[in-house]
């Protein structure tokens, strides 16, 4: 049974002003309500003021992702009434958006390129913030923070293209880099991606999710509504046509009651806004290179592997920390102790690219590429730095690390006497060796490592014992 | 200079209500722009006036801070929505006042309380601080008792202003010029048509005829979109005050709502209870003229019948130079004499068209009719704003001497 | 003709609660308006409106915001910077 799944995606324009008044954007570590004006606000009397960045910054988008900018524009109220919603109204894109009909290329389950097309692309304000006290102090009210209101969001709808959750996830993946790298959005900062996905199974009624806030919470509310479908339908159950609220935490979807599908928007063109003719301003709008390109580029000039290649390339900080990493060490080193090493440690620390130092790196491809340390010791460094980073310690370079704690490779005549102590302490395995047995070798090997501290690269161990042994 | 303000437009610090209850205690953060603009030139704003809620009414009638009555007849109406402005001016309290006219409101108090209103171009003055009723109809505009006096205040109040995407930058500087010659005048016949007051009809003629005498040249001509300037107008406005009043739910200003309660019973009581039964009606109609499955059959046509009636004053001032005819179709009536709302609604048939084509129109008093005065109105090309002030006090000079 | 149930659910959408004693007179004047507005039946849609403004705009700088205090002055009901608003439920 085939999984159809579109997704509407509003992101948060990284302009300095809100979108209709010059009101800050940097708004998140600040109290309630410090940035706001009469505009924001939606007191009586106030009017908008159209963002020339927020406008700019959508048009990039839109070439970016192949659309065509429309001729004319204009902007609409979406009437409807909630606490967050200062005037009662959205200013909004409705039937006369700023773009349409593009596509993003993503890689398909099968790992072959696909073309995902996206139906259009529109600028509209955010609504202000609810907050909800919980627990004991629970209460019957809402507690309303405007400073979120008329913060410039683009909302970009593809076409039910995508044919499972992993898929929507990494479509997710690729269009937040792409904005990265138009340095049109920040992905790091909170709430700053929201999004609705659409999910049907071929035959059968639609479903919306909604509330989605994270890349991997697509993932979940999508692989959860699957199993859910499949299983009603498996059952001879018809599926509801409905809007369900997806719960992060709970990892499900629950159905909303939503008034949303009620609701009539009752849209009609701003009338205190005049519309736009932009159309001619696309062929002034220059691309930086984007991560396709780019990935291109790392194979081409950096001879690393597609793979590595792609991963590299999928978040802008992470392809320039790879790019200053590998302009003064091996670069197809580079690629893997970033690509394969780097990234699972930061990971599983919940750390993000940009508190690490690319020289850390080149230090330690140095100390590798120099033999001084083995593969085990330069994962151990880059471990305790790592760490060293989390807990705020100061700041100790590999070189000093492997220095303080005698991490320096042994090789030679060192290790030639270890092996020799470890053949004459185990005379057992040395037997079972020259008797042909297999695991004697490994056996040995191990005790040696043991010895060594990981100190001592695997393969020139083995060189020495069977020198040794013969 | 003292100044009165119409009761919609924000003064920093001061209490503004649009004589409404669900505005009761607001006090604007900031200044609107003709407000500064006022400051700025050392003018002393020594009130806000009394209107129609909302501005949406013809009489004043429709306040929730009760009815002002007109300084020549206190049994009748001044007139609406700028009636506490017009009343203000004609009484002696204030040589000049704000209003503001989305289909007639200052022109008609001008005219049934026998001052000076002029409406401005469309995008002439800034809007930035009007509480909106109707944003593609509405102009803040000069009251006085003499052109002179209206001019004055125009040449201060109209600037560009950046906070309104709609403003134009065309200021407005003028000294008005007694010569009209060679002005060529035309008088629609959809203006005299049944519904105008004979005596309203008599005056109007007579003060063509000095027009004429002063050397402008006066022509019949036809409005054909007069058909439908009334349903246009009423469509846009309540369609365009039905989502402008949204923002009024007690949250953020107004009487305090009950937070302990659901949000939409709350807000529905609040709403039901604090907007006056006019200003409820005109939701509620805009609300279904825009809603799903009635777009088309209203809003969209209305749009574009706004259209063709400036279409029609090109059409015409092509021909003319300025199209006259009176301003209301009778004098100030009874006080409660016009409950039922379509008879209100069709007094505003002379004065919607000019703000459906967004031209400028003033409103000079021409003489009585049975004791309450009537009103000349007379429209121009967008931007002629000066034009007009100049026929109106050419006008008014010859009948002052 | 609009029936005194189209009223109800305008009322609803509008949020604006008419009591019940009204809603007879409330649909009789509706209906009268409503009819008279049938006259733009006649005008042709199709006409291209005339913008003779169009590309304006405000520079990405910020300007001063106001604060806290003037910008929660006017609410009935705050709570450490935050405006009280009911809840929906």
């Amino acid at each position: 049974m085939k999984t159809i799944i579109g997704l509407e995606i509003h992101c948060q324009l990284d302009t300095d002003t809100k979108l209709f008044c010059g009101c800050s954007t940097d708004y998140r570590s600040d109290p309630p309500n410090t940035h706001t004006c009469p505009i924001c606000l939606g007191l009586p009397g106030s009017m908008p003021r159209l963002n020339i960045k927020a406008v700019k910054y959508a048009l990039r988008v839109a070439k970016a992702l192949n659309l065509k900018v429309n001729e004319y524009c204009e902007f609409s109220r979406k009437n409807y009434f909630y606490p967050d919603l200062p005037k009662g109204y959205q200013i909004t894109q409705y039937d006369k958006p700023i773009a349409e009909w593009g596509h993003l290329m993503i890689e398909g389950d099968d790992g072959v390129e696909r073309k995902i097309r996206i139906t259009r692309i529109h600028i509209e304000e955010d609504p202000g913030r609810l907050v909800h006290k919980t627990g004991r102090d629970r209460a019957g009210y809402s507690l309303v923070d405007y400073n979120r209101s008329s913060i410039p969001l683009i909302e970009i709808v593809t076409e039910p293209d995508l044919r499972s959750p992993k898929e929507a996830r990494r479509f997710l993946n690729k269009l937040r880099a792409t904005l990265e790298y138009l340095q049109v959005f920040d992905g790091e900062k909170e709430g700053s991606i929201r999004v609705d996905a659409n999910i049907s199974m071929e035959g059968h009624n639609r479903v919306e999710c909604k509330n989605i806030s994270s890349y991997k919470g697509v993932e979940k509310a999508l692989t959860f509504e699957l199993t859910r479908q499949r299983n009603l339908i498996r059952r001879g159950v018809e599926i509801t046509r409905e809007t369900r609220h997806f719960m992060e935490a709970r990892g499900i979807t629950t159905s909303s009651r939503s008034k949303e599908e009620e609701n009539d928007y009752r849209y009609f063109p701003e009338p205190d806004l005049e519309p736009l003719r932009i159309a001619g301003w696309v062929d002034e709008v220059s691309l930086p290179e984007l991560p396709d390109a780019r990935r291109e580029r790392f194979i081409e000039q950096y001879g690393i592997s597609l793979n590595h290649a792609r991963t590299l390339t999928g978040d802008i900080r992470l392809a320039n920390f790879y790019e200053a990493v590998a302009a003064v060490s091996d670069p197809v080193l580079s690629a893997t102790w970033v690509a394969d090493t780097l990234l699972g440690e930061l990971n599983y620390r919940g750390m993000g690219i940009t508190v690490v130092q690319p020289q850390i790196l080149s230090e330690i491809i140095t100390l590798l590429k120099e033999d001084r340390i083995t593969d085990k010791s330069a994962v151990e460094v880059m471990r305790a730095i790592l760490d060293g980073i989390v807990e705020g310690r100061d700041f100790e370079s590999p070189s000093a690390f492997v220095e303080r704690l005698g991490l320096v490779k042994e090789s030679g005549s060192d290790l030639l006497a270890i092996v020799s102590g470890v053949a004459t302490a185990n005379p057992v395995a040395v037997a079972d060796y020259h008797a042909g047995k297999k695991g004697a070798l490994n056996f040995l090997m191990g005790q040696v490592m043991k010895e060594t501290r990981g100190r001592a690269d695997p393969k020139q161990i083995n060189e020495k014992l069977r020198e040794l042994l013969g | 200079m003292p100044v009165a303000v119409k009761d919609n437009i924000s003064t920093s610090g001061i209490q503004t209500t649009c004589a409404s209850r669900i505005l009761e205690g607001y006090v604007p953060p900031f200044d609107a722009h003709v407000i500064s603009l006022l400051k700025k030139e050392g003018a002393a704003i020594v009130g806000k006036t009394n209107m129609d809620e909302f501005g949406m009414g013809t009489s004043t009638e429709h306040s929730a801070y009760g009815p002002t009555l007109n300084p020549h007849d206190k049994e009748r109406v001044p007139g609406g929505s700028s009636g506490g402005s017009a009343a203000a001016v004609a009484s002696g309290m204030v040589p000049m006042a704000l209003g503001s006219d989305t289909g007639g409101s200052i022109r008609c108090p001008a005219s049934f309380c026998g001052i000076v209103g002029l409406k401005p171009t469309y995008g002439r003055v800034s809007r930035y601080g009007l509480i909106a009723y109707s944003n593609s109809l509405e102009q803040i505009g000069p009251m006085a008792r003499t052109v002179r006096e209206v001019s004055e205040l125009m040449s201060v109040i109209s600037s560009y202003d950046p906070h309104d995407s709609t403003s134009f930058d065309r200021p407005f500087e003028h000294e008005p010029v007694e010569d009209i010659t060679g002005v060529r005048v035309g008088v629609p016949e959809e203006f005299f048509g049944e519904g105008v007051d004979h005596g309203v009809a008599d005056s109007v003629s007579e003060a063509l005829s000095v027009l004429e005498s002063l050397g402008a040249k006066t022509v019949s001509c036809s409005l054909p979109g007069m058909q439908y300037a009334l349903a246009t107008y009423y469509v846009m406005c309540t369609s365009e005050a039905s989502s402008n009043l949204s923002r009024f739910d007690g949250v953020r200003y107004g009487p305090k709502v009950d937070t302990k309660r659901q949000w939409h019973e709350e807000f529905r009581d609040e709403r039901g209870g604090l907007f006056g039964r006019e200003v409820q009606q005109r939701i509620m109609l805009g609300t279904f003229a825009l809603s799903a499955g009635y777009y088309g059959k209203y809003y969209a046509k209305a749009r574009a019948a706004k259209e063709q009636i400036k279409n029609d004053f090109l059409r015409l001032f092509k021909e003319v130079d300025i199209i006259a005819g009176p301003t209301m179709p009778t004098t100030a009536f009874r006080i409660g004499e016009k409950s039922d709302p379509l008879s209100m609604y069709k007094s505003d048939i002379l004065t919607v068209p000019a703000n459906l084509a967004g031209v400028p129109a003033i409103s000079v008093p021409c003489g009585k009719s049975g004791r309450m005065p009537v009103g000349l109105q007379l429209m121009g090309r967008h931007f002629e704003d000066e034009r007009v002030i100049d026929v109106a006090y050419a006008y008014e000079q010859e009948v002052a001497r | 003709m609009v029936l005194e149930s189209d009223v109800k659910g305008i009322s609803r959408l509008a949020d604006i609660r008419i009591p019940e004693d009204e809603i007879a007179e409330f649909t009789k004047q509706f209906n009268e308006i409503i009819d008279y507005f049938d006259i733009l039946d006649m005008v042709d849609a199709g006409i291209e409106e005339d913008t003779p403004l169009y590309n304006i705009f405000r520079d990405d700088e910020v300007e001063p915001s106001l604060d806290q205090e003037e910008a929660i002055s006017n609410s009935g009901e705050t709570e450490e910077g935050f405006i009280r608003a009911p809840r929906v439920m």
